[in-house]
């Protein structure tokens, strides 16, 4: 009853033209205070309108969601959003787009140069601080998902929700970013919850992972834990049996007992 | 292409034997001579062709209209006819008696103020029309029916209801030039992507925050499409409405000449109207293009 985060019974179902679509069915989950959890599934399983229901900007058909033992309905920056294309404004510096969320977030708590100051500070957790006067054009797909997690790290938020942040990245700097979230993550101890389709970066990242059934009406299959201690380090699970076990259970779940159906969209 | 091509190539050649300072000298040297004459290209592709045709079609017309019974003034007529309105265009004899640079500031005077307005009032209600699918399907189709009404059919109503002149001609730059602003700016509020739309809810921007951080720099290309479509039609409508409302602007001006067959005049009044109206179009053009800088590409 005293969990950090709370997902309560959740369904959602679309109504388009008449067509009645249920999309999540019973989704029950709970998540501890700095645990890094993953949901993992098959493409238009819905993991990303569960995400978007833990942020707000979905409303639940049934159910809630509950930060704190508060039940929260709305979008706010204690559950700030890494979205997996960046969405930088780019109109605004690197800075800027960080300034605006911080002077956004600290209006009236905060003094002109504290913000200057908390804006350089999370530019910094991500490297991006030799970079604050470069428009979103001008800097690399690697850099601006950066800037994406300097932003929304400045919101200072209870939960951080990354939706498949690194997808549209190629491998190396998907592994160069990982690492900076797992090292974020081992500094500031946030409470991450990430989408991903990717089962090494899902057994890399988390200490838990949250397995999909395939929609219509997806629900939870299974939860894994994996019982890897922190800091880990990338090479040395490479050959690590915890981590191909993890590896393979996930496998199992995705590719024999949940087979994605091209039909079933 | 072919310069830094031709200057790497030099370079190469220069380094491979042994490396020395020289190889810079010579870089160096080549670079400017080679820009300098690719300038001179660029001026003359971008120049001589219009020149050119310019002086063909002065030609012809002068050929057209030296014959006998010939309507219209030839060039050279209008040169020697108009000489003073060509070569002086600021002097000032009397209220009446005034270069063509004052009137069309007169007139630009107008188009500033009924084109202002245009824009503030065009970029808020076109905002509103974007946002809210409401205000859309209200008042869509008014704007649609609106906006085909041609310029001059507002005057007489404008003049009844403001019962004097300069504020019926800047009414109707205002009624003009507004729609394509209304209609760009809410295409452009609809097309918003909704990450940003997303972001700012995430941030909880109030609608005021929104529509300044968010709304107007996102939808700022479309904005500057229909307020340079705005700008050249307020520009049209001012010279019909000055021909009817009278006064000092540029449009009384030709209306003025016909009634006292000044032709020549008022093919200088055209060339003035024509330099004047692509100026205003090439100024909104750069302030949009200073403005959206870093907008469109991402």
């Amino acid at each position: 009853m005293s969990s950090y985060l709370r997902i309560d019974h959740i369904d959602k179902s679309f109504e388009r033209g008449g067509v009645h679509t249920e999309v999540l069915k019973d989704i029950t989950l709970t998540i501890d205070k700095g645990e890094f959890v993953s949901i993992i599934g098959h493409s238009g399983c819905g993991k990303s309108t569960l995400l978007n229901l833990i942020a707000g900007l979905t409303r639940v058909s049934a159910g809630a969601v509950l930060l704190e033992n508060l039940e929260v309905n709305a979008p706010g920056p204690d559950r700030a959003v890494v979205f997996q294309n960046h969405s930088l404004l780019p109109w605004l510096t690197v800075y800027e787009n960080v300034n605006l969320a911080v002077s956004k977030v600290f209006s009236g708590r905060k003094t002109k140069a504290e913000k200057h100051d908390w804006v350089m500070h999370n530019l910094d957790l991500v490297q991006m601080a030799h970079a604050k006067d470069k428009r979103p054009a001008e800097i690399s797909g690697g850099m601006k998902q950066r800037v994406g997690i300097a932003r929304a790290l400045s919101m200072e938020p209870k939960v951080l929700l990354l939706d498949e942040p690194f997808g549209a990245l190629d491998a190396l700097t998907r592994a160069h970013l990982q690492d900076a979230v797992m090292e974020i993550h081992g500094r500031l101890g946030n409470t991450m919850i990430m989408i991903t389709h990717d089962v090494d970066e899902a057994v890399l990242l988390s200490d838990r992972i949250v397995m999909m059934t395939n929609g219509p009406a997806a629900r939870i299959g299974e939860i894994l834990e994996v019982p890897i201690a922190r800091p880990r380090n990338r090479i040395e699970l490479a050959s690590d049996r915890t981590y191909l076990k993890c590896r393979e259970a996930v496998l199992k779940f995705l590719y024999e007992r949940h087979r994605f159906v091209e039909a079933a969209e | 292409m072919t310069a830094t091509a031709r200057k790497a190539e030099t370079e190469a050649i220069a380094v491979s034997p042994d490396r020395t300072g020289t190889v810079v000298h010579l870089a160096r040297r080549a670079t400017p001579k080679i820009d300098l004459k690719r300038a001179g290209a660029d001026i003359l592709r971008n120049v001589l062709p219009p020149l050119v045709v310019t002086l063909v079609v002065l030609a012809i017309w002068q050929i057209a209209c030296s014959q006998p019974g010939a309507t219209l003034p030839s060039p050279s007529q209008v040169w020697s006819d108009s000489y003073d309105l060509i070569a002086y265009p600021f002097f000032e004899y009397g209220s009446q008696d005034i270069g063509l640079a004052w009137r069309v500031l007169t007139s630009l005077e107008r188009v500033a103020i009924g084109f202002g307005l245009a824009a503030i009032v065009g970029v808020f209600l076109g905002a509103v029309v974007g946002q809210s699918i409401w205000a859309m399907r209200g008042l869509d189709p008014i704007f649609q029916i609106l906006r085909t009404v041609p310029p001059l059919a507002w005057l007489p109503l404008s003049l009844a209801a403001f019962q004097d002149s300069n504020p019926s001609a800047i009414f109707v730059i205002f009624i003009t030039s507004i729609w394509p602003v209304i209609i760009n700016t809410a295409v452009g509020v609809r097309n918003i992507p909704d990450d940003y739309r997303n972001i700012a809810r995430v941030l909880r921007l109030n609608p005021l925050e929104f529509f300044v951080r968010i709304m107007v720099p996102a939808a700022a290309p479309y904005i500057f499409t229909g307020l340079r479509i705005g700008v050249g039609l307020s520009w049209l409508a001012i010279v019909a409405a000055e021909m009817l409302t009278g006064g000092v602007g540029i449009g009384f001006f030709i209306w003025d000449a016909w009634n006292s067959s000044r032709l020549s005049d008022i093919i200088v009044a055209l060339a003035y109207i024509g330099v004047t109206g692509f100026v205003l179009d090439k100024l909104v053009a750069l302030l949009g293009s200073v403005v959206t800088r870093g907008t469109t590409k991402n």
